[in-house]
């Protein structure tokens, strides 16, 4: 439904402005895909509508997260705004490698994956965020299919992250349940916060979660290449993984054509850049308050016209 | 026949002969499938010959990495010298997708001149209004009032709910899915029925098409048909289709002997007697062909929608991730009403009856009324939208919706019943789900190769045993055999269940015609509302597990084993049953005595129908976060891994046929028995 009110709202502007456009290189519809969360939506909008301001052709074409990486290097598709470092690197080095695909930068946002657990946990768990103090009460996460060990609910297995290695290293008194998709993870977390019952799960941020409910991430051992790589590094000499889990960039990415075939445009791509903090209030705005992502995205833009018109010109 | 059944009575003192008889066999089996599972682990540590618990990975055949390798070759360097093999799919592409564009142009988007930003609308969509008159009419003209009554508050739903838009562009691949798939399958119908060579080799097809998760081969029809509604428009044809092409081959098969004598007798050709004679005797089958076909698309809006067919499905999938439930349920429910509009029209029109030819003297208006007022109505409604934003598009201000009420309920019955349901969770967890895990997840696999095999020979003969073992060792030989007994646990327990509850159900409801009506709504819900809908509220409520998954397969697979027993119960011989009645049965005895044995046929091919959609929902239940061949699938489909994905698809797919098989032989078995064949 998006797409096609995209669609609407950019014949409607196309109708009371045609004709008001500078000379861009070609007229063909640049192709920028749209994945099934509001962040990447808006993301993807906002990048969409600076290229319109600029006089591009857009087109918002709706694609699977590592799918897309198929068109991404036939052409078929040409930009993609949001690669998490933290669960598409592998197919987007991949995908580079071909020399097909080409990385547009960072966008600007950091990706957080962490274990995560509600405000009111607090109480039940003395010295929360340190692990250590999770670690002390895992039996009050226990479940009847995880007892005596605490359940953690994991991200789908596609995720990675390495959890049953970190639990294992770090000798934790938890057991990994993945759920299938991110819905299934906080359908469980809407549910453990309305009974107010425990629960430690894989939270990610930009995302309207953190915003939504009361909470904090836990506190590892810091991150570092070593620790991941190196079983000698941190606290346990003798296993890897023994550390928290890395942040990580988003990266924009986008068909190798798009710089010939559009270069201006494909500026304004490589200079897109926004903050954590300004897509979490978007996303919250859109996925909480209930406005449409076009509304939002529109906000945006006016208020910060100086921003976008730089990535432009 | 009706001799032959009450020359029958189930004899007494039978347990002994049943004993004697060939259930010992399946005693034994099932004993020796027990101990070996019980005891494989045991077994393993005291000889220390883990190849008995785990397929040797020295010996796994790479057959992912071989198709991963073809599929790439097949896409990137197929070529037929001017054209590659890739031209040819995209061209297939560019044919689908002219008569998507022009409608959905008509039902949405109206037509446009020049690209973007730049496009000029030159004519404009059909209103709403417009839209909604048209399928009243056609309801109208292919029965009567009361069907243009619900098609019209069908559509109207579509409208005042806000769904008009999304619901469209639904519409619009189904309006080329449906046509594609039904003339398609009608054609490869009519090959099956005219070479046995043909359905020979049409029907291992079939099965594949039917069985293989869609997720499997998504990745490379994304690649060889572009991104976008065209790919999806093709997955569905792929899993929609098979239906009808057998549907058509068996009903063509049925047409009398006499009816086509005649027709050779009046001199028809070869095409003629097909086409004048054959295919419209065979009409009323061939509808039902329709029917599912109308069915299965309308199941795959969801999945055709994470691939980029938008519409209906993207809001559902949408809403859920934001935990709008409202959101998502009413979008779901628009998917339910569609498929009942769209369902109802067809069988309309299947069954209409032949009317008098109107009076040729009338003027052309006169003699068509209803063609006549539609084409007004078209034409003013649309020309009204050019200026009036109301006939447009429904105002969205305007639009009702549920609101909280769906996350409320849900939040109240989590808070305060949350305990009661965690109490009965664990209850049949330990005693039901965890049990049949374990004996299933224990059977080692050279037992498991050749138990399934003996069962499968003993049901339907030697070459089906053969069959059914060489199945199962591919699914050894390539690594799956753990994710394999996974997931025939969960589909034996989530069959178990949904004839438990879905059996006495059908019986009521062929008993007693109001049970039927309501019973049949539920049902038909049931089996159109994406599962995705109720997915999230079962996760809130049980927690992601298996218990999830579990609930949410025997939702959707309880529809088969409702509708086979109400059929089988409603099709008996009512002769029989007033001779149980004149011979003094009570209503237990009846049911016990005549009815259930009766039915037995029909209960069985139930049971097959409930295995496949069991098998058809492992996918959906990968979302979940079960750990089956569902998840396999799921997990090469987000890797891009399409050697791996087919393969997982492959297995599920055995293990779809090998279950079809045996249910259907020893269905004919049955059958046999009653003197109905």
């Amino acid at each position: 439904m998006t797409t096609s009110k995209l669609t609407a709202a950019g014949l409607a502007l196309a109708l009371s402005t045609a004709g008001a456009f500078a000379d861009v290189e070609s007229s063909d519809p640049i192709k920028l895909t749209t994945h099934d969360w509001t962040g990447q939506i808006i993301t993807t909008t906002l990048m969409g509508e600076v290229l319109k301001k600029a006089g591009y052709n857009v087109e918002y074409v709706q694609a699977d997260y590592i799918a897309q990486f198929a068109g991404l290097k036939t052409g078929d598709l040409h930009v993609a705004m949001e690669i998490w470092e933290t669960t598409g690197k592998e197919a987007m080095d991949e995908a580079i490698g071909t020399g097909n695909v080409v990385s547009a930068g960072p966008t600007g946002m950091k990706a957080i994956e962490e274990w995560w657990y509600p405000a009111y946990m607090e109480e039940r768990c003395p010295g929360l965020p340190d692990w250590e103090a999770l670690n002390a009460c895992a039996s009050e996460f226990a479940t009847a299919e995880t007892a005596p060990m605490g359940r953690y609910l994991g991200g789908p297995v596609t995720w990675g992250g390495f959890d049953e290695e970190r639990i294992e290293a770090l000798e934790m008194d938890f057991e990994v349940v993945h759920a299938g998709t991110d819905a299934a993870l906080f359908a469980e977390l809407e549910a453990a916060y309305q009974r107010q019952d425990p629960i430690v799960l894989w939270i990610y941020s930009p995302h309207w979660a953190p915003s939504k409910y009361k909470g904090s991430f836990v506190e590892f051992p810091a991150y570092s290449a070593e620790c991941y790589a190196d079983a000698s590094v941190g606290i346990n000499p003798d296993a890897a993984y023994d550390c928290g889990k890395p942040r990580g960039e988003i990266f924009k990415v986008a068909w190798s054509g798009v710089a010939d075939k559009w270069p201006g445009a494909s500026g304004a791509i490589n200079d897109f850049h926004i903050t954590s903090d300004e897509m979490g209030a978007m996303v919250g705005a859109v996925d909480l308050d209930g406005k449409t992502v076009d509304a939002v995205v529109a906000e945006w833009m006016a208020s910060n016209e100086s921003t976008w018109q730089g990535w432009i010109n | 026949m009706t001799d032959q059944v009450v020359d029958h009575p189930p004899p007494k003192g039978g347990k002994a002969r049943w004993l004697t008889g060939g259930r010992l066999f399946w005693l034994i089996l099932l004993a020796i499938t027990w101990a070996a599972s019980t005891w494989s682990f045991a077994l393993y540590k005291a000889l220390d010959a883990r190849w008995i618990v785990r397929f040797p990975k020295a010996y796994q055949i790479p057959v992912d990495d071989w198709l991963s390798d073809f599929t790439k070759w097949l896409v990137e360097d197929l070529s037929f010298g001017w054209f590659t093999f890739r031209d040819i799919t995209r061209f297939i592409a560019s044919l689908i997708e002219a008569p998507y564009d022009l409608v959905r142009s008509l039902l949405l988007d109206g037509f446009a001149q020049g690209q973007g930003q730049q496009a000029v609308e030159i004519v404009p969509a059909l209103s709403w209004i417009a839209i909604i008159f048209v399928f009243v009419a056609l309801a109208k003209y292919a029965r009567g009032w009361k069907l243009a009554a619900l098609v019209g508050t069908c559509f109207a739903y579509l409208a005042i709910f806000g769904q008009w838009a999304s619901a469209m562009v639904t519409l619009a691949s189904v309006l080329i899915a449906v046509p594609i798939g039904a003339i398609g399958g009608l054609l490869l119908g009519i090959a099956a029925y005219r070479s046995v060579r043909v359905e020979r080799l049409m029907r291992p097809v079939l099965d594949l098409m039917q069985t293989v998760p869609v997720f499997a081969y998504l990745v490379p029809i994304l690649v060889l048909f572009g991104f976008g509604p065209v790919a999806a428009l093709i997955a569905t044809v792929i899993y929609a289709m098979p239906p009808m092409v057998r549907n058509t081959t068996v009903a063509l098969q049925s047409v009398p002997e006499q009816l086509i004598e005649a027709g050779k007798m009046m001199g028809c050709k070869r095409r003629q007697l097909m086409w004048k004679v054959m295919v419209p005797a065979a009409l009323p089958s061939i509808m039902v062909g329709v029917n599912q076909v109308i069915m299965l698309t309308l199941n795959m809006v969801i999945i055709a929608s994470m691939i980029g067919a938008g519409g209906l499905g993207y809001d559902v999938l949408t809403s859920l991730r934001r935990l709008d439930i409202g959101g998502g349920v009413e979008a779901g429910f628009a998917i339910v009403v569609m498929a009942i509009a769209l369902d109802r029209l067809s069988q309309a029109f299947a069954e209409r009856q032949l009317r008098p030819q109107p009076d040729k003297s009338l003027p052309l208006p006169k003699r068509y009324p209803w063609v006549t007022a539609t084409i007004v109505v078209v034409v003013c409604a649309t020309l009204a939208s050019l200026f009036i934003p109301f006939f447009r598009v429904y105002p969205i201000e305007q639009a009702l919706t549920t609101g909280t009420i769906w996350e409320s309920t849900i939040a109240w019955i989590n808070i305060n019943f949350f305990d009661a349901i965690d109490a009965v969770k664990t209850f049949l967890l330990t005693w039901l789900l965890l049990p049949v895990k374990q004996f299933f997840g224990g059977i080692p696999w050279p037992v498991g190769i050749v138990v399934t095999g003996l069962a499968a020979g003993r049901a339907g003969g030697w070459r089906l045993g053969l069959l059914a073992a060489a199945m199962m060792t591919f699914i050894a030989a390539t690594g799956l055999w753990n994710k394999a007994m996974i997931t025939i646990y969960l589909t034996s327990v989530a069959v178990l269940l949904a004839s438990v509850i879905g059996i006495p159900l059908g019986i009521w409801a062929g008993q007693n015609a109001r049970a039927n009506s309501v019973i049949g709504a539920i049902i038909d819900t049931l089996q159109t509302l994406p599962s995705f809908v109720y997915l999230i509220p079962v996760i809130m409520l049980f927690r992601v597990g298996d218990f999830s998954a579990l609930i949410a397969i025997v939702l959707y697979a309880l529809a088969p084993a409702v509708r086979y027993a109400a059929h089988g119960i409603r099709s008996i011989d009512p002769e029989l049953i007033e001779v149980g009645k004149v011979a003094g049965c009570t209503n237990w005895q009846l049911l016990r005595r005549i009815k259930l044995p009766l039915a037995a046929p029909s209960l069985l091919l139930g049971l097959n129908q409930t295995i496949m959609l069991a098998l058809s929902m492992l996918v959906i239940t990968a979302l979940v976060g079960t750990r089956d061949l569902g998840q396999e699938v799921y997990i090469a489909l987000t890797k891009a891994n399409v050697g791996k994905g087919i393969v997982a698809g492959l297995g599920v797919a055995f293990l779809a046929i090998i279950a079809d098989r045996v249910v259907n032989a020893l269905a004919r078995q049955s059958r046999e028995r009653l003197g109905l064949e």
